[in-house]
């Protein structure tokens, strides 16, 4: 491995909170904003944090705890993976597997508002699951390789051959962000008839675990998709940094302008923009 | 020590009342009042909640449901009574199923009065509970300490 991507790798671990938080402090202060609010403070996702640290520990269940740190260390593994420039296929693996233990961490609790949101939870990784191996296979088509490290120093940007698999892929992304109309598993705004889905059991220490989870997972997100853009070129950086920024402010769009929709409307809309944008893509560029 | 004044959640539960301080409650999260400003959320569950809002009185049949709320807040939590009927029981003080204010069932910290009581006074209680939710956790690290120095003294002694 080389110093560059030993220092990414690390930079990745110990800021990817920072920026994941941060990132979540301005989807509150937009969302705000958008709603003629005033808005919490910026930095409110990292005061919430600490308080939830600092609160008493209570626990449905004892084995909880270990589904979530495993979950957190497969999504953490996952980033790391990536920005050391491995195989995207094998990073897409390591974050379905981290997904399933946090479906665990919301069965383990049986109790109803946790297991419904865990099945929910399972029904959200059925819709994206398609486009997210899409999206392994386009890179495959487009660049001759699934490694991170030489998709990112190609000559030309993905996207370029990838449109198809670009707004495949941004569209799961309101899925796996839990963003408005496809909140099913946790319910993004309280007081609905979910409660908080799957989070509800989950309290204190653990909830904090799980969001800075989340913000991790965010930045490896947002990360495929500057991958989508990036190429030799350093300014290429630069552009790829605006569309993720772009792409982060439509999440907050779409969050604040619709409401939750129904599982199977999910699944079939999300198959469906999937197929069409990525199946047609991939027709094209496998006949060229 | 950590600083939780910035994020109370809030836990709204709605007791035997005539729906007009939940309306009010509501209204403290509208764009006109905003209490997200001060990092309050209203959250529908009691593992995640700081601040119990209780409004109305407490009947034989809710009884059960807020001791059990109270009770699945992790610590430190703080109560707030919206409304005369949390604070006393209010004009539904003598009906037969009516046992009187929140504090018959659960120890209650702040009492924020009106019929229905206004927003203003609402946000104005919630800050005053912020306070006691800072002043409860640096008190359970106070403890803590003592309890800690106490024990090496023990051991030495
Ligand atoms: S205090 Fe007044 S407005 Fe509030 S619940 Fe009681 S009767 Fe209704």
């Amino acid at each position: 491995m080389s110093t560059t991507k030993i220092i990414l790798v690390i930079c990745y671990i110990l800021f990817a909170p920072l920026i994941g938080g941060l990132l979540d402090g301005f989807d509150r202060k937009i969302s705000a904003k958008m709603q003629r609010r005033v808005g919490p403070p910026l930095l409110q996702p990292f005061y919430d944090v600490i308080k939830l640290f600092s609160k008493q520990v209570i626990f449905v269940s004892r084995y909880q705890i270990f589904f979530l740190l495993s979950y957190t260390v497969l999504i953490i593994l996952t980033g790391v993976m990536f920005f050391a420039g491995t195989d995207i296929l094998m990073c897409f693996f390591v974050m379905s597997t981290g997904a399933t233990f946090l479906y665990f961490a919301g069965m383990v609790t049986s109790t109803p508002y946790s297991t419904m949101g865990a099945n929910r939870e399972l029904l959200q990784m059925m819709a994206y699951e398609p486009a997210v191996l899409l999206t392994c296979v386009g890179f495959y088509l487009a660049e001759g390789t699934f490694n991170v490290g030489q998709i990112a120093s190609s000559n030309v940007s993905a996207i370029l051959y990838l449109p198809g698999f670009f707004i495949a892929f941004i569209f799961i992304l309101t899925i796996k962000m839990r963003k408005s109309p496809f909140d099913l598993s946790t319910s993004h705004h309280m007081h609905q008839e979910l409660v908080k889905g799957l989070t509800t059991e989950m309290g204190a220490r653990n909830l904090a675990i799980f969001q800075v989870t989340e913000w991790y997972e965010n930045v490896f997100l947002l990360g495929v998709v500057g991958l989508y853009i990036i190429n030799c070129n350093p300014y290429s950086l630069i552009a790829a940094v605006l569309v993720v920024f772009a792409t982060y402010f439509l999440e907050i769009l779409i969050d604040n302008t619709s409401a939750r929709v129904k599982w199977d409307t999910m699944l079939k809309v999300s198959w469906g923009v999937t197929l069409f944008t990525a199946g047609i893509n991939l027709i094209i560029l496998m006949i060229i | 020590m950590a600083n939780i004044k910035r994020s109370p959640w809030l836990l709204h539960y709605d007791g035997s009342s005539c729906n007009g301080c939940d309306i009010e409650v509501l209204a403290c999260l509208t764009p006109v009042y905003d209490a997200e400003r001060f990092g309050i959320m209203n959250t529908g569950d009691p593992m995640q909640a700081d601040i119990l809002l209780i409004t109305g009185g407490i009947n034989a049949q809710n009884q059960p449901t807020v001791r059990q709320l109270y009770e699945q807040m992790p610590r430190p939590k703080v109560v707030v009574a919206v409304g005369v009927c949390a604070c006393t029981g209010g004009v539904f003080k003598d009906c037969y199923n009516i046992l009187g204010g929140a504090d018959t069932t659960i120890p209650v910290d702040i009492y924020v009065p009106g019929c229905a009581a206004r927003p203003q006074a609402i946000i104005d209680g919630i800050i005053q509970a912020v306070d006691l939710f800072q002043k409860r956790l640096d008190e359970h690290h106070e403890k803590k300490k003592q309890k800690k120095s106490g024990n090496e003294v023990k051991a030495n002694g």
